[in-house]
């Protein structure tokens, strides 16, 4: 009989029972509504184990590839580690260099003291003195557990003000997470990606596409970054030179001051967009609009990932 | 037809639901009778709350009662939420498993179905 271990505990799965109903004989409190795979309140995460593919069916890539499951049509065959669906690391890490990409945007790489298990395109908490906390997208990886942040300055700010002025390499910090759905998945190199973003909405999106290309993904790859003025777009040359360098990648900055909303630029230059794969980040009201105007002009609901920076 | 296969099972079951629901919810977003309605910040719960309804529709093992149904529109009642609406959701729904081929005798009892919580959702 197949065991479930989960919050320390192991609970065994009797034949034909689902890994939500063992949990609930046991008198776990665990989170669910229509039992059937249908409405996605139990989600968990199997951190080892097998999972099988009907309780992975439906889901978004990145969500399976992360070990998201539905426990409610989850007959196991084999022994699982499950988790709640927010589990997350912490670790800690040291500011690496801190360098200026725009009057009021700075590229802050963390060095983290272990290897955490993240992806480009995913974001983590920044977390200073064990107090003072905020959330950033990892903009890019390296091999030395470095993290590439990109941190805009807010106005009166406590963690962007630090980062931009006071930020030494070698200070010390925490992270955890990391956080989101909003990374790259192999397996459909020729699909097309579009990634649209205002702000520092960029820094998933950079992440997201240099690991597509890395992961030698073929088809196109069209990112729209939109900013209020000239000043607020920063990358226009690292960009420009990466759609030089790959011919299957290209860049369309926009002033949104002159140019209008990005998705009408957007929209304008790909109004056709079923079989796309899209991935939206930068302000919540900004993300909801992109994300619906996407959606009907034909990408599936599962095909759009979404990170909506929410301010505190 | 073998009338022990559900009506859910006869439509395709799940994998018709997830067929289904971005073609229904594109409808419904697009059509200025009700898009308002469901003008939801989190596309991902909205889908969620599709699948919902078109698994119930399809006849398959529902997740609401009529008491669910009550209080998840209650806010929308207050909002106008009416007959024509509701008229427009039944409609877009049937267009929406034509576009997917379905025949239409299916079709006809999911409408059936979805007429059936007419004075829930609309807390009458």
């Amino acid at each position: 009989m197949p065991e479930i271990r989960y919050q320390e505990r192991l609970y065994p799965v009797a034949p034909g029972q689902s890994v939500l109903d063992a949990l609930l004989t046991a008198g776990v409190e665990a989170a669910h509504s229509c039992k059937t795979g249908v409405c996605g309140a139990c989600m968990m995460q199997a951190t080892s184990g097998t999972v099988p593919e009907r309780a992975r069916y439906g889901l978004k890539d990145s969500w399976q590839r992360q070990g998201y499951f539905l426990p409610c049509v989850c007959l196991p065959d084999s022994d699982l580690t499950i988790a709640r669906a927010d589990g997350a690391a912490t670790c800690a890490a040291s500011i690496g260099a801190v360098e200026r990409l725009s009057p009021d945007v700075v590229r802050v790489r963390l060095v983290c003291d272990t290897a955490l298990e993240s992806r480009a395109g995913q974001y983590v908490s920044l977390v200073l003195g064990g107090k003072l906390a905020r959330c950033y997208s990892i903009a890019g990886i390296s091999e030395e557990r470095e993290l590439e942040l990109h941190v805009r300055r807010v106005p009166g700010g406590q963690m962007s003000g630090w980062l931009h002025d006071e930020a030494q390499p070698g200070d010390r910090a925490e992270i955890t997470g990391p956080y989101g759905d909003c990374f790259y998945v192999a397996g459909q190199p020729e699909q097309p990606l579009l990634l649209a973003g205002t702000g520092t909405g960029l820094a998933p999106l950079y992440g997201v596409i240099r690991d597509a290309l890395r992961q030698g993904h073929t088809g196109p790859i069209h990112l729209f970054h939109g900013a209020a003025t000239e000043g607020g777009l920063y990358l226009v040359n690292e960009l420009r030179q990466m759609a030089e360098t790959h011919t299957n990648f290209e860049y369309t900055p926009a002033v949104l001051q002159k140019d209008g909303p990005i998705e009408n630029v957007l929209l304008a230059r790909l109004p056709r967009l079923s079989g796309w794969r899209a991935f939206v980040c930068g302000g919540p009201a900004a993300v909801q609009v992109l994300r619906k105007k996407i959606f009907l002009a034909g990408a599936a609901s599962r095909d759009i990932y979404a990170d909506a920076f929410l301010r505190r | 037809m073998d009338s022990s296969t559900s009506l859910y099972e006869q439509l395709g079951g799940e994998a018709a639901v997830n067929a289904a629901v971005d073609v229904f919810y594109r409808k419904v977003l697009a059509d200025d009778r009700i898009s308002r309605f469901f003008d939801d910040a989190d596309m991902d719960r909205q889908i969620a709350r599709q699948k919902g309804f078109l698994t119930m529709a399809f006849g398959g093992p529902a997740a609401y009662t009529g008491k669910d149904l009550r209080t998840g529109h209650a806010r929308l009642a207050a909002l106008g939420l009416n007959d024509s609406h509701f008229d427009a959701v039944v409609e877009l729904l049937g267009q929406s498993l034509a576009e997917l081929s379905l025949p239409p005798a299916l079709i006809a009892r999911v409408a059936a179905i979805a007429e059936s919580t007419r004075t829930d959702v609309l807390n009458r």
